[in-house]
């Protein structure tokens, strides 16, 4: 059995820039990630991308990422790629499955740095083909030949959203139209926000408002202050059905809708380890209990990145070194480059975050998203409606409780799709808050794993 | 009934506690039931849900066999089938010595007087399983065993309970059993219950509650655990069990395939944890592809650990308490009390109720585990 001294999950920012500190330093360190090479969501495919005219239509930040990815292919950490992590057991015994076969880890720390995943926000119509998020049409675009060739709706809040439409546009895809879900801030407050972010961080502030304006000139319609959707067609998408805040009611034609409602840390594999979580209001979303190093409640476990708390690539760059700096120091080792301070890294940290707070406050989810009316599909593995499960919540039952009556949650994607709903759910029907509502446990594996490849494992341990 | 007082308090949430529950108020007693967490916390949605007569020790099969009749009538007891399917439950031999250990089985089956178990040969086998192995030589099957769904089972049972008018109290835990004039007091963490008897339904707890009336027995417990896969195309009904190995297979009606078997995962009384082991239950995960090795692929989306109690001869607990007068005890399955459901709590209520019951219940008395 490998039995580094460091084990990190994930080769974003935070998890190449950590393992690059440490291994650096004369740790052992190995690197598990699904994708088949490093960067991460924000960066991935930079190294068949980089110097390509997809490339630079992706952008400056996407571009930057490639600087750190030659530097972690060659700073001496074991890295898997194609892996999946599917187990860490609370003594940090560590199962993956990967082009190697199955096997087992036991390192002396884990570092999670597992990234965001999509906010599920489910509406009438969401599981139909033709519907798809932003994240994953972005993913697409990070790959050859893979610019839609029809124009795209796309329906959503967040600067992920922005983001993805921009992209398209330069290369050479066509917005037919936007349908802003984002809630409409008091002004004073966005201005106050905005003015405090500038003073740091204009040029962030003015690439986002170039974004919007790009979208108003270039999308075939922009409309604002949607406030509720609905996917329409029998088995594929054939239009959207949308209300704006002022109650206006219209339908579009499309055979494809992009939805977005932000992000949120991917928690999975934290919360499996009973790590303690608690709710963020600022950012609606579930966190992790962290102190200053990323160091959890478990005390061999840190977490960085966007796993931490959604901050984008640049923080997770800071907090993925400013975590592998304290596994130096609780390892005896000390960083081989003179720059990699705590002070330095804590810096750049807090100017990376300087705009994080008019984000969460500009970008803050609609209500409709955590309230799905009766008959929407709340967990799709089971094909639950909002409906299905407010019968199953007389009395005071819990997460656990309405996964059991209900099986919400049991399906393949294991309670990610829904959980968050079922606990906002839960929450309302309750009249409690959702820090007071746990979201369904997690059971393992963390990842759906074939029967063969766990049949695997007895033969290593025959072997061995 | 006002609340602090009733006939019975039964101690356990999970089925058999709901069980002794329903046979009291039928029989029109005032019941409180505790459950320390929620119904069905624990082995209880924890099981593989098997409704087995197959390859259980001789004590046990009488009791059995009549609960099996209880199944099939199950909509009767609780409004609900709990979603019982009867496809047999066969155990396979996977070569001739496996053969003979089941023949030798069998014949020790028919001389006892049972009738519920036969041999099928390899072609039997395979027209019940298509998929099964070509070295599987043949089984023993009970055609009339089957499978239901756990957590409709703990629903309906529930329902029924509360239905008749028993008071369930959840996330009560009870701390201490004290002598009281009649009876007994029950001290909970959420104030103090007097009751004529006490049914000890805690499961795993079992040992913890026995110590509360001065018992002291000996008595370990399982973490069981089972996997189940993704959702895949209806191919079988009976639920497959091996001789050689820790091993039961099946598909639910929804379509998932579930293993289990009794492979041990990690477990902690004292603090409710428990963990999957995945070396172990890698075990389980090559028995069933070698068994059935079309199923290599499917992807397995959840596991977990169950924790059960276990005795030395791994027969239940069930009847009067030796040391205390108006306890009784429901607790110690060992892993196979899913099947007994329908019936146990009967006969305990009726020991309650009328001081006997007109099953036999002598080899599952508490005094053979004292210390």
């Amino acid at each position: 059995m490998l039995r580094p001294d460091l084990l990190i999950v994930g080769a974003g920012p935070a998890g190449m820039s950590a393992a690059i500190v440490a291994a650096r330093a004369g740790l052992k360190v190995v690197v598990v990630d699904e994708q088949p090479t490093p960067g991460g969501q924000i960066w991935r495919g930079i190294e068949a991308n980089a110097g390509t005219s997809r490339g630079r239509a992706l952008g400056e930040q996407y571009c930057s990422g490639l600087a750190t990815v030659r530097t972690f292919r060659e700073c001496g950490a074991v890295y898997w790629p194609s892996t999946r992590v599917w187990q860490v057991e609370s003594t940090l015994g560590t199962y993956v499955t990967g082009p190697g076969g199955t096997r087992v880890v036991a390192p002396r720390l884990v570092l999670i740095a597992t990234g965001a995943q999509e906010r599920p926000a489910p509406f009438r119509g969401w599981t139909l083909p033709g519907v798809m998020t932003v994240g994953a049409a972005q993913i697409l675009l990070k790959n050859p030949g893979s610019v839609p060739s029809e124009p795209v709706w796309i329906a959503g809040c967040g600067p992920l959203a922005l983001l993805y439409a921009h992209q398209l546009i330069r290369m050479g895809g066509v917005v037919a139209g936007f349908l802003d879900t984002r809630p409409s801030t008091p002004l004073r407050e966005t201005l106050q926000l905005a003015g405090r972010a500038a003073l740091r961080s204009s040029r962030e502030l003015a690439k986002g408002a170039s974004w919007y304006a790009e979208l108003y000139c270039r999308a075939g319609r922009y409309v604002p202050d949607v406030v509720d959707l609905q996917a329409l067609g029998t088995d594929q998408l054939e239009g959207v059905r949308y209300r704006t805040a002022a109650g206006r009611v219209e339908e579009i034609r499309t055979s494809l809708l992009l939805v977005h409602e932000g992000v949120l840390p991917e928690l999975h594999t934290v919360r499996s380890l009973g790590c303690e979580i608690q709710w963020d209001a600022g950012q609606a979303a579930y966190r992790p209990v962290l102190n200053e190093w990323g160091e959890c409640s478990h005390p061999d476990i840190l977490i960085a990145g966007d796993a931490a708390g959604i901050g984008g690539a640049v923080a997770a760059v800071h907090r993925g070194r400013l975590s592998a700096l304290r596994i130096l120091q609780r390892l005896g080792k000390v960083a081989a480059e003179p720059e990699m301070t705590e002070e330095n890294c804590r810096a750049a940290l807090a100017h990376a975050l300087v705009l994080r707070p008019f984000l969460d406050r500009v970008f803050r989810p609609r209500e409709q998203v955590f309230a799905p009316d009766d008959d929407t599909i709340v967990c799709r593995c089971e094909e639950l409606r909002a409906r299905d499960l407010c019968a199953a919540l007389s009395g005071s039952v819990g997460s656990n409780q309405l996964k059991a009556f209900t099986r919400a949650g049991m399906g393949p994607c294991q309670g990610r799709q829904c959980g968050l709903t079922v606990a906002a759910l839960i929450a309302a029907a309750e009249g409690r808050h959702m820090s007071e509502v746990q979201p369904f446990r997690v059971r393992p594996p963390l990842k759906p794993l074939r029967l063969c490849d766990l049949a695997g494992l007895a033969d290593e341990s025959r072997s061995s | 009934m006002r609340a602090g007082q009733a006939t019975t308090a039964v101690i356990g949430g999970g089925l058999h506690g709901l069980a002794c529950a329903l046979a009291l108020v039928q029989r029109g007693q005032d019941v409180v039931l505790f459950e320390r967490s929620w119904i069905g916390r624990r082995a209880s949605s924890a099981t593989a849900a098997g409704v087995r007569t197959l390859w259980r020790d001789p004590a046990e099969i009488s009791l059995s066999l009549e609960a099996l009749e209880r199944w099939y009538r199950m909509d009767a007891l609780v409004g609900d089938d709990c979603g019982f399917r009867a496809g047999g439950q066969i155990k396979v031999a996977e070569s001739h010595a496996e053969m003979e250990a089941l023949a030798a089985r069998f014949a020790q089956m028919r001389e006892l007087g049972f009738h519920h178990e036969e041999l099928i040969d390899a072609r039997e086998l395979r027209r019940l399983a298509p998929m099964i192995s070509e070295h599987c030589v043949g089984g023993l099957i009970a055609r009339r065993d089957g499978a239901a769904d756990p957590h409709r089972t703990i629903a309906a049972f529930r329902r029924a309970v509360e239905g008749h008018g028993a008071v369930i109290r959840e996330g009560i835990a009870v701390m201490a059993l004290e002598p009281a004039v009649g009876g007994w007091r029950v001290v909970t963490d959420a104030g103090s219950w007097t009751v004529r008897h006490v049914v000890n339904a805690a499961g795993a707890w079992g040992a913890q509650v026995c110590r509360m009336v001065g018992e002291v027995i000996q008595f370990g417990y399982k973490a069981s655990m089972v996997f189940v896969t993704e959702r895949v195309e209806q191919a079988f009904r009976p639920v497959f069990s091996t001789v050689g190995r820790s091993l039961s297979f099946k598909q639910s009606s929804q379509g998932t395939l579930v293993v289990g078997g009794g492979i041990q995962g990690g477990g902690d009384l004292e603090k409710g944890l428990t963990q999957v082991d995945f070396r172990a239950l890698a075990k389980g995960a090559a028995a069933a592809q070698e068994l059935f090795p079309a199923i290599r692929n499917v992807q397995i989306v959840r596991a977990w650990t169950g924790l059960e109690g276990k005795t030395p001869d791994l027969l239940p607990v069930i009847g009067p308490s030796a040391r205390a007068s108006g306890v009784f005890h429901i607790f110690g399955f060992s892993g196979h009390g899913f099947e007994l459901v329908p019936l146990v709590g009967e006969i305990v209520a009726d020991c309650i109720t009328y001081g006997r019951s007109r099953y036999d219940i002598g080899s599952f008395d508490v005094a053979r585990l004292l210390t």
